[in-house]
């Protein structure tokens, strides 16, 4: 068996292509209108929670301000992105990953198990990544599968006000059209921090052995030594 | 290869990915994955919020203290000049086209029509949300009056503003011109309509983005197809700039 299956290493690098470019057009819908609100409304940047800065265009697709071809790039990778994630959940779901890798239990939840977990990859340097998930990579994992990602994709549908008559409940849940706007934004940076995170662990844990495993799948029985 | 030369590679190699990601957009390929994902939001929505389904409304306490202007604010002619200093008595509202008798509306003809008021939210294409009551009466009702021919698939919004010395016009399709929000606002919380928010006639087309709800109207137009309007996109800032036709996202 492999250690990942092909199903996560095909979404892996899907999803990675799709967030790289709805995070970029994504900046230059923020250069359009760099203020942020909480409610239904906000346009007058004296009721904004935050002045956002104005980003640079080597971080913004396209490089030259376009918000038309920015929004063409959003809300094309959108598909990708939120069929992906639907995907890969039902995936994890019938084929075992959640339950066994990615679910927590009552003892994940313990400042031991995360004490431990921290002192298994300092004593044992890369070779953890062998073994199976520990109590912080689950809660890591489940925060983004769980929250981070999904409401990425219901503070974007929360925005747009062709959905917005087929579910107001989910506008109004979320704080109105604004909070939606703001809590995108937000979890935006939240997601590029595991991002981060999630490279430089790989950088320093193996970064050959771990891409290749996500290439080619890897082993189980590896997994077990 | 000297070290030069790869140097030299590299930043070509860069500037050529740089200059590939920016105008990437522009590819045929692209294009069409762009046009597909825009039918699906499309077809996405109408499935699930049908024909008739409402945009939220608001209660009073809950409009914004303002509606801001954008785009135009005003149109830049002697006539609407004269116009907006007395009421807009000569301002008339076309409605031509595929229908079978062409009505020409006054401002009083307009107010006589049954109307809808409705306090809805104004969604910015830039981002930027306003809340504010509008009143006027429903486009299904004047397109009824003038007696639509079976041809006519589109709508068409005439504008008196220019912006970049191009006429501003839109287009809807029309499940959105018989929404039951579609109005023709003549009034703006209670008042006539302000000049910068389109005096004395503008669209409100409430499943959609600002930029489709013309302003400064003169003129409704039914007609089949959309190739020959303007350049053929639909609107001003699709024309212009790209911008997506079905704007409900």
């Amino acid at each position: 068996m492999k250690r990942h299956a092909l199903s996560t290493r095909l979404w892996h690098w899907i999803n990675a292509g799709a967030l790289i470019i709805l995070f970029m057009s994504g900046l230059t819908i923020s250069n359009a209108h760099r203020w942020l609100y909480w409610g239904d409304y906000g346009f007058d940047p004296a009721d904004a929670w935050l002045n956002v800065m104005r980003f640079p265009g080597w971080l913004t697709l396209p490089a030259r301000y376009n918000l038309a071809a920015a929004r063409d790039w959003h809300n094309t990778a959108a598909w990708v992105f939120a069929l992906g994630l639907l995907i890969i959940w039902i995936a994890m779901l019938a084929n075992g990953h959640f339950r066994r890798d990615l679910a927590t239990g009552q003892r994940d939840w313990r400042l031991g198990a995360w004490r431990a977990a921290l002192a298994s990859h300092r004593s044992k340097g890369h070779d953890h990544a062998r073994a199976p998930y520990n109590a912080l990579q689950k809660i890591a994992y489940g925060a983004v599968f769980g929250v981070m990602l999904p409401l990425m994709v219901a503070t974007g549908l929360a925005m747009s006000p062709g959905f917005e008559p087929a579910a107001p409940w989910l506008v109004d849940a979320l704080g109105g059209r604004q909070s939606a706007r703001s809590l995108h934004f937000i979890t935006t940076w939240a997601l590029v921090g595991f991002a981060i995170g999630h490279v430089l662990l790989t950088l320093i844990s193996g970064p050959l052995r771990l891409i290749g495993t996500m290439l080619h799948g890897g082993t189980r029985e590896e997994a077990r030594t | 290869m000297t070290s030069i030369n790869r140097r030299g590679l590299l930043a070509g190699l860069g500037a050529l990915g740089a200059g590939a990601c920016s105008d990437l957009h522009k590819n045929e390929t692209v294009q069409d994955a762009f046009r597909i994902a825009e039918e699906w939001h499309r077809a996405g929505h109408r499935m699930l919020a049908g024909r008739e389904r409402l945009a939220p409304e608001y209660a009073p306490h809950e409009r914004s203290p303002d509606i801001r202007g954008n785009g135009s604010l005003t149109v830049d002619s002697p006539f609407y000049r004269e116009q907006s200093a007395s009421g807009f008595p000569a301002w008339r509202l076309a409605v031509s086209g595929l229908v079978r008798t062409p009505l020409s509306l006054s401002l009083e003809d307009i107010r006589a029509l049954p109307q809808r008021t409705q306090i809805t939210r104004h969604d910015c294409v830039e981002g930027w949300s306003a809340i504010a009551e509008w009143r006027g009466p429903q486009l299904g009702s004047v397109l009824d009056a003038a007696g639509l021919a079976p041809e006519a698939n589109f709508i068409v919004f005439r504008c008196a503003d220019e912006l970049y010395g191009r006429a501003y016009y839109e287009s809807i399709d029309l499940v959105d011109a018989y929404h039951p929000q579609t109005i023709i606002a003549h009034e703006l919380n209670g008042a006539p309509l302000p000049e910068k928010n389109g005096a004395p006639l503008r669209m409100r087309i409430e499943r959609h983005l600002g930029y489709k709800h013309a302003k400064y109207l003169t003129a409704i137009e039914a007609v089949a197809s959309l190739d020959d309007i303007g350049a053929g996109k639909g609107g001003f800032w699709e024309d212009l700039a790209g911008y997506q036709w079905y704007a409900g996202i």
